[in-house]
């Protein structure tokens, strides 16, 4: 068998893998900030849901439970917590493997 | 000083989000890669418990009937039954792979609890809709668990499982406690006389 057939033919398993890879360090990175993203767009097309905007009549827990900021909350905390993790973790796995 | 119902209905969305996001990164990133780090096996089976954990002052102090507190009495079981089996799995105190299909049947009984206990048909208010809505989605989604115990390497069903949650988490935060749906609510909902 010629290496000159086996080379590429490795070489281009090798820069597909890197590839999916790369897509998942992508798609992990963007989950928290889509997350956050829909949570804002959510509180634009519905600012009644935030209480700071329409404080007449609301209590305690209507401040503390309003949907849009409880949406970007939970963005806030996959991606500071959560995400980094997982990325360095891919990408060590890519350095390892490569 | 009770907190209305579709407060806590928002709350538990939030967990449901989270939990939806975890396991979809989980999805994305592979096992071999978030098994790297221990605690990050812990964390959605720790969630699911604790939010079985947590539907129990549900169900005693918010309440307003025996239907609606042995509804939520039963979500709070199946959920800690799921994170505590998954829990266990996760610890290596359980092997089989059989064991992901607790998950289904914690889906079933949950489905069969929103179905039964939601009195009013489809279009009553927008609540009712969501009782009828997110107990068929549990119903169709039980297959996703039945999947992995199948087939473990599909992502498929794991990415399946994943979405499940942010679909319910979506859900829930749209209920509220009178609303229309779909422009419409009963009057006896408390739409127009």
């Amino acid at each position: 068998m010629s290496s000159e057939i086996v080379g590429p033919l490795e070489g281009s398993r090798n820069r597909q893998e890197a590839e999916r890879r790369s897509a998942r360090v992508l798609a992990t990175e963007f989950l928290g900030p889509v997350t956050i993203l829909g949570g804002i767009v959510w509180a634009i097309f519905q600012p009644y849901r935030i209480v700071f905007l329409d404080p007449v009549g609301k209590g305690l827990y209507d401040y503390l439970l309003q949907p849009p900021l409880l949406v970007i909350g939970v963005g806030l905390i996959f991606m500071l917590a959560i995400a980094p993790g997982l990325i360095e973790d891919l990408r060590s796995t890519d350095g390892t493997k490569s | 000083m009770a907190p209305r119902a579709e407060l806590v209905h928002w709350a538990f969305a939030a967990g449901f989000l989270l939990l939806g996001l975890i396991l979809l990164a989980e999805v994305i990133v592979g096992n071999e890669v978030f098994a790297m780090r221990p605690w990050r096996l812990y964390l959605w089976p720790s969630l699911a418990f604790g939010i079985g954990v947590l539907l129990w002052p549900v169900a005693v102090f918010f309440t307003n009937s025996t239907l609606h507190m042995l509804a939520h009495g039963s979500w709070a079981e199946v959920a800690m039954l799921a994170g505590a089996v998954q829990l266990a799995v996760v610890r290596g105190k359980l092997h089989s792979r059989w064991w992901t299909l607790s998950l289904s049947f914690s889906m079933l009984v949950s489905a069969a609890a929103f179905l039964i206990h939601e009195q009013n048909p489809w279009f009553f208010s927008r609540s009712a809709f969501l009782h009828h809505a997110i107990g068929w989605t549990l119903v169709v989604a039980a297959i996703f668990p039945l999947g992995q115990a199948l087939q473990p390497r599909r992502a498929v069903w794991g990415a399946g499982f994943a979405m499940t949650w942010v679909v319910l988490a979506v859900m829930l935060f749209c209920d509220r406690d009178v609303a229309p749906i779909f422009g419409h609510l009963s009057r006896f909902a408390g739409g127009a006389q």
